[in-house]
């Protein structure tokens, strides 16, 4: 049972692989062994076919080299004009990926997948341009020959005896979606070479002969179905395998390549790569850096293009560092589920590799259930390089001879002052001077301050002095003593040092990664987070830095302070990074021309922005230290960057229910609160119009009471909510005025005479009040519903006090009920919207306070509510004094009499 | 007594409140003609020559501030203006024109007979003709002869500007006055835009002149038109 349950991991690969084939474009590839075998024109023939069905065909590239049957085929398809690029002096034509992603067919046909494009493009390679294509949804028909299959590329030389230089990962064949093998015996390419119908480029027509004989026409057939045969095979396999059939179940391969600075290491990436997709297993390149090994820029280049080779060959690169290489890739090894490890065998085993066991022993040893396989660099590889140590400078000689001297001196002195020295006491002078040397320079001046002492030892304190005769056999034992201390000591001296070096450099990486990461998780705001990035990024690297962050359209724009100018190539390689979450620009393989190294800052389904890093030096960036710490710099920012994001949503999300919230609330109130009068309204109604119904006066006036009280309940509601309305949209337009507070108070006392009945309402407005600055209309209204307010929520009979006082700059009225006071907690809330505090449900939706509230911030005033002493609640808001108010001047009353006649008006005044 | 009823116009478009306003003023031994746009509306105006108009602001066809102008042009039928709350600024812009008062929707049908009662008792004062000597509301007389202000028998003292605005407002007894009218009439035209002084002139008056100022019974205010003399 549980041998044939699929494991879950590999489920969850492949359901991923299924949506990432469904969002991606499928691609079919038309095979063939050689040229000339018809691929394009079979190619040409399904698209037509495709086309005579409706669907949306356009040619990105088709080489039809010439010949007309092809040619024909072309007729009536859309094709996409090639972009002209300059290229040494020369216009070159090339496939234009933007004009095609642009115009987004159904189905893009694109010749030659193995085709190299003119530096400057966009992707080194062709099929790099389709994977881009069909990352982005388009559907894909190219052709591709056998032999320029990267596993098969050394097979193919081998019998051809032609290198094809023009090679593609296997994986992009294997990723196909269908393969369809276009096939055609040798006997008939031979025909149609002779024929003529077979297009040979001009560089290659001298390797003609050779290539096209029949034998290797026949080999290359044989690859070719083969191939084909391979793959219906491994769909033979998957599809038992996604059927959980038992027999195909074999444990996952994962296959470990150790690459070191030698040249032979992007074989043994080939190599691994053949091997993986023979096993169908992952593989991952792995290379471990230690604090003995001293890399030069060349070695560093052959590690960088062997890792950039693994990930382009389908496998994932990684760099590691630790004291051993086979420790750190023992353990990378078993933390990984890696079944194999592969390495190089040692070409020529050193002095010592025999002493201490090479890398290759240490694995072998302890590599316990994990296979271990050492290839050789294939065929004669270039002898690895060995790495050269960087040489001392002058300065470092020079003091080292001088030290020679100084044990010269202190002997010549001793000698001098007559006093006894032996031969013994002066070659032991003569090791120190070696021994200090050794322990401070390296070991070329090491060496020449042993070789000068054993000079000047010689000459001057080996009898006979100052000649350089060696007397005695003994001297020549104190020589190679000498010599081999010097050596061994600067050679201990060395690797300590590069130790300390090594662990400072690790130490530095480790201590900005952590001062990244603690600075970044303490911020809230975008604009802080990338100013914060920005500083650390510069802190690490020498070169200009930008940061790219999308705008809300997805396009990237430069966060200021921009170091170095982004012009539209640059953004575009930046935009290009982003989009397809991976690095991009100098340095890469992807639109290397850029100015600019472009780091995504990825996430796990999606980037958040770019870094662009111009390198002071232009290596810089190669090291694979440099590369390691930038991709963790861009990973923390990236999670930083997240962070702020995903808790932006999780606000955002938070608001959304809050505002659902109320839209329910709003509903229940409203359906109530408006049901109820019309319910009302309709029985008192149809009660009155039934025939039959009450005929006694009194009870029909009731009912037309009950009808017109339930409108004017109504028409509040309406009313409050129309406010509302206008409070909400910021659409309140006040229209301020200076008057006394007693007139607008005053009105709304009168309209809520109905609902106060029976309640003393006293009003205190003292006479020295200003008059103040506001809009009449909706003032009353703020009056109006805290008069109701205190109506709805207090017991009948209670007393409301209204009283104003003026401050300095601004008038508070106080509205003072003796109710039961809002609940303390609840101050806030009484004024937000549909909000209904304690248990007085039924009356009204809860939008008279939050009106209120937005009318008093109108006028730039505030409102709140506080306990009154002694029980109650006192509801106050200010209305601030803008301006100086008028001043009326007064007048004397005895003037009445002065006039004799007032001016009498018939008409109403008409206006001016 | 043996005139015919009053004839009144109706320019409304909504079916509802023509069918509600031709039962109440039915009721009321009113004659009523109906007319649902602008055009028709003038066109009833002219040739009917009804005693009052009531004219809706929103009509389909025109502005009704546009017909209340036109109208004023050759006519001088008191006009009521119909118009929701939250449209003060046209109601005020209506008054200026020349309409002759107003009436909030939702209304309720004595409000509705109590402004055309008012408008047709001005209507028929005849033009420059003696006024009534004297005022009575409430506990308040006014004896306009001897320009004598009493409360309860209490004789009140009015500064020259009070009484003027009292006298103006008595002239227009029930009917609504805009600030900007008020204040060219008794201070003249410098001042129509100081609306501060009818409002201070207003609230010392109702110190005089009301029971209880802090609730005015009879100088009421139309918040955000004017000011309105009860006269009922």
């Amino acid at each position: 049972m549980t041998h044939s349950r699929p494991d879950p991991d590999d489920l969850l690969r492949r359901v991923h692989d299924e949506e990432a084939r469904a969002r991606r474009g499928r691609l079919k590839v038309f095979l063939g062994a050689s040229p000339g075998v018809g691929k394009t024109f079979t190619m040409l023939e399904a698209a037509r076919a495709q086309r005579a069905e409706g669907l949306d065909v356009v040619i990105g590239v088709v080489e039809t080299h010439g010949r007309a049957e092809t040619t024909a085929l072309l007729e009536g398809l859309e094709t996409i004009p090639k972009r002209s690029v300059e290229y040494r002096g020369s216009r070159l034509q090339e496939f234009d990926i933007d004009a095609a992603i642009a115009r987004h067919p159904a189905l893009l046909l694109v010749d030659e997948l193995a085709h190299t494009n003119v530096p400057g493009s966009r992707h080194a390679k062709r099929w790099q341009d389709v994977d881009e294509l069909l990352g982005r949804g388009i559907n894909v028909y190219t052709t591709l020959n056998v032999q320029h299959l990267e596993s098969l590329n050394d097979v193919v030389a081998g019998i051809t005896g032609v290198q094809v230089r023009e090679t593609i990962p296997d994986v992009v064949l294997e990723r196909a979606d269908e393969v369809e093998l276009v096939d055609v015996t040798a006997d008939v390419l031979q025909q149609r070479l002779r024929e003529g119908k077979v297009y040979v480029p001009d560089a290659a027509a001298r390797a003609i002969d050779r290539f096209f004989r029949k034998g290797n026409l026949i080999a290359l057939r044989e690859l070719a179905l083969r191939r084909t045969a391979e793959r219906v095979d491994a769909q033979m396999r998957g599809y038992m395998a996604e059927r959980g059939i038992r027999e195909t179940w074999a444990a996952a391969e994962r296959l470990l390549v150790s690459i070191g600075p030698t040249a032979t290491a992007s074989r043994l990436v080939r190599a691994t790569a053949r091997m993986a997709t023979r096993l169908h297993a992952d593989w991952i390149a792995v290379h471990v850096e230690t604090p003995g090994s001293q890399l030069g820029a060349t070695e560093r280049e052959e590690i960088v293009r062997a890792l950039e080779l693994a990930g382009q060959l389908g496998g994932r690169a990684v760099t590691l560092s630790g004291t051993s290489v086979a420790d750190e890739i023992l353990a990378y090894a078993r933390t990984h589920n890696v079944n194999r490890i592969v390495v190089g065998k040692p070409e020529r085993p050193s002095w010592r590799d025999r002493l201490r066991g090479s890398l290759l022993d240490a694995l072998v040893r302890r590599s316990g259930a994990i296979e271990v396989l050492a290839i050789s660099g294939e065929e004669e590889g270039e002898p690895a390089r060995p790495a050269l140590p960087r040489p001392a400078p002058w300065s470092e000689y020079a003091a080292a001879a001088a030290i020679a001297l100084v044990p010269t001196a202190i002997g010549l002195v001793i000698r001098a002052a007559e006093a006894e020295l032996s031969t013994i006491d002066a070659a032991m002078l003569y090791l120190l001077g070696v021994v200090v040397a050794a322990s401070r320079y390296r070991q070329g001046p090491a060496a020449l301050t042993s070789v000068l002492s054993i000079a000047l030892f010689d000459f001057c304190f080996v009898p006979p002095y100052y000649t350089f005769s060696v007397g005695d056999a003994r001297y020549g034992l104190t020589f190679v003593v000498m010599l081999v201390v010097a050596l061994m000591m600067s050679r201990l001296t060395a690797r300590i040092r590069n130790q300390a070096e090594a662990s400072r450099e690790r130490e530095r990486r480790t201590a900005t990664l952590y001062a990244m990461s603690r600075d970044l998780s303490s911020i809230r705001a975008s604009d802080q987070l990338a100013a914060v990035t920005l500083k650390h990024l510069r802190d690490s690297f020498a070169g200009d830095i930008v940061l790219l962050l999308p705008d809300p359209s997805g396009r990237l724009q430069p966060v200021e302070p921009v170091a170095y100018s982004i012009d539209d190539r640059e953004r575009g390689v930046a935009q290009w990074a982003y989009d397809q979450r991976q690095i991009a620009g100098h340095g890469t393989s992807t639109l290397p021309a850029a100015v600019a190294l472009y780091v995504p800052l990825a996430v796990s389904d999606r980037a958040v922005g770019v870094i662009g890093i111009r390198p002071a030096e232009r290596h810089q960036l190669r090291d694979p230290g440099q590369r390691r710490l930038l991709e963790a710099l861009a990973g923390q920012a990236a999670v930083a960057f997240e962070r702020l994001a995903l808790a932006d949503r999780s606000r955002r999300t938070e608001v959304a229910v809050e505002a659902e919230r109320l839209r329910t609330t709003l509903l229940s109130s409203l359906s109530h609160d408006l049901r109820t009068p019309l319910a009302a309204i309709e029985g008192a109604g149809t009660t009155l119009l039934q025939d039959g119904g009450p005929t006694d006066p009194g009870a029909r006036r009731e009912l037309a009471g009950t009808i017109v009280q339930e409108s004017q309940r109504m028409s509040r509601l309406v009313a409050n909510l129309l406010d509302m309305v206008r409070v909400e949209a910021g659409s309140l337009e006040v229209q301020r005025e200076w008057q006394p507070l007693s007139d607008v108070a005053g009105v709304a006392l009168i309209r809520t005479e109905d609902q106060l009945a029976g309640r003393r309402v006293t009003t205190d407005f003292p006479v020295t009040l200003p008059l103040v600055p506001v809009d009449e209309v909706l003032l009353e209204q703020v009056f109006v519903n805290l008069l109701e307010n205190a109506a709805k929520h207090t017991p009948p009979g209670t007393p409301v006090d209204i009283t104003a006082e003026a401050g300095n700059v601004e008038v508070i009225v106080t509205v003072a009920d003796r109710g039961p006071g809002v609940p303390a907690g609840e101050e806030e809330r009484v004024f937000e919207k549909f909000q209904r505090v304690g248990s007085t449900a039924g009356t009204g939706v809860g939008l008279g306070l939050t009106i209120c509230r937005g009318i008093v911030n109108a006028h730039g005033g505030r409102i709140w509510v506080e306990r009154r002493p002694g029980g109650g609640a006192l509801f106050r808001f200010t209305i601030p004094i803008i301006g100086t108010p008028p001043t009326v001047e007064a007048e004397p009353i005895e003037a009445a009499e002065l006039e004799p006649t007032a001016p009498w008006i018939d008409q109403p005044p008409s206006s001016s | 007594m043996d005139r015919p009823a009053p004839l009144i116009l109706l320019i409304e478009d909504e079916p509802q409140m023509r069918r509600f306003l031709r039962a109440a003023l039915g009721a009321q031994e009113y004659r009523l003609v109906e007319a649902t746009t602008a055009r028709e509306g003038l066109a009833q105006a002219a040739s009917r020559s009804p005693d009052v108009v009531l004219l809706d602001l929103g009509l389909p066809d025109r502005d009704g501030l546009e017909v209340a102008r036109e109208l004023r042009e050759w006519s001088g039928v008191p006009i009521i203006v119909l118009s929701a709350r939250g449209q003060e600024q046209d109601k005020v812009a209506a008054l200026d024109l020349g309409a002759d008062d107003y009436l909030t929707k939702p209304f309720g049908v004595d409000e509705l007979l109590a402004r055309i009662r008012v408008a047709l008792r001005h209507a028929a004062q005849p033009a420059g003709g003696p006024p009534e000597p004297w005022f009575a509301a409430g506990d308040l007389r006014v004896d306009l002869v001897r320009r004598q202000v009493r409360r309860g028998g209490q004789e009140v003292h009015l500064t020259p500007t009070e009484y003027k605005l009292l006298t103006l407002l008595i002239r227009h007894a029930g009917k609504v006055l805009t600030h900007r009218q008020l204040l060219k009439e008794v201070w003249g035209v410098n001042y129509a835009d100081q609306s501060h002084y009818v409002r201070v002139y207003m609230a010392q008056l109702r110190q005089k002149l009301e029971e209880d100022p802090s609730r005015p019974r009879l100088l009421i205010t139309e918040p955000g038109v004017g000011y309105r003399l009860r006269a009922e």
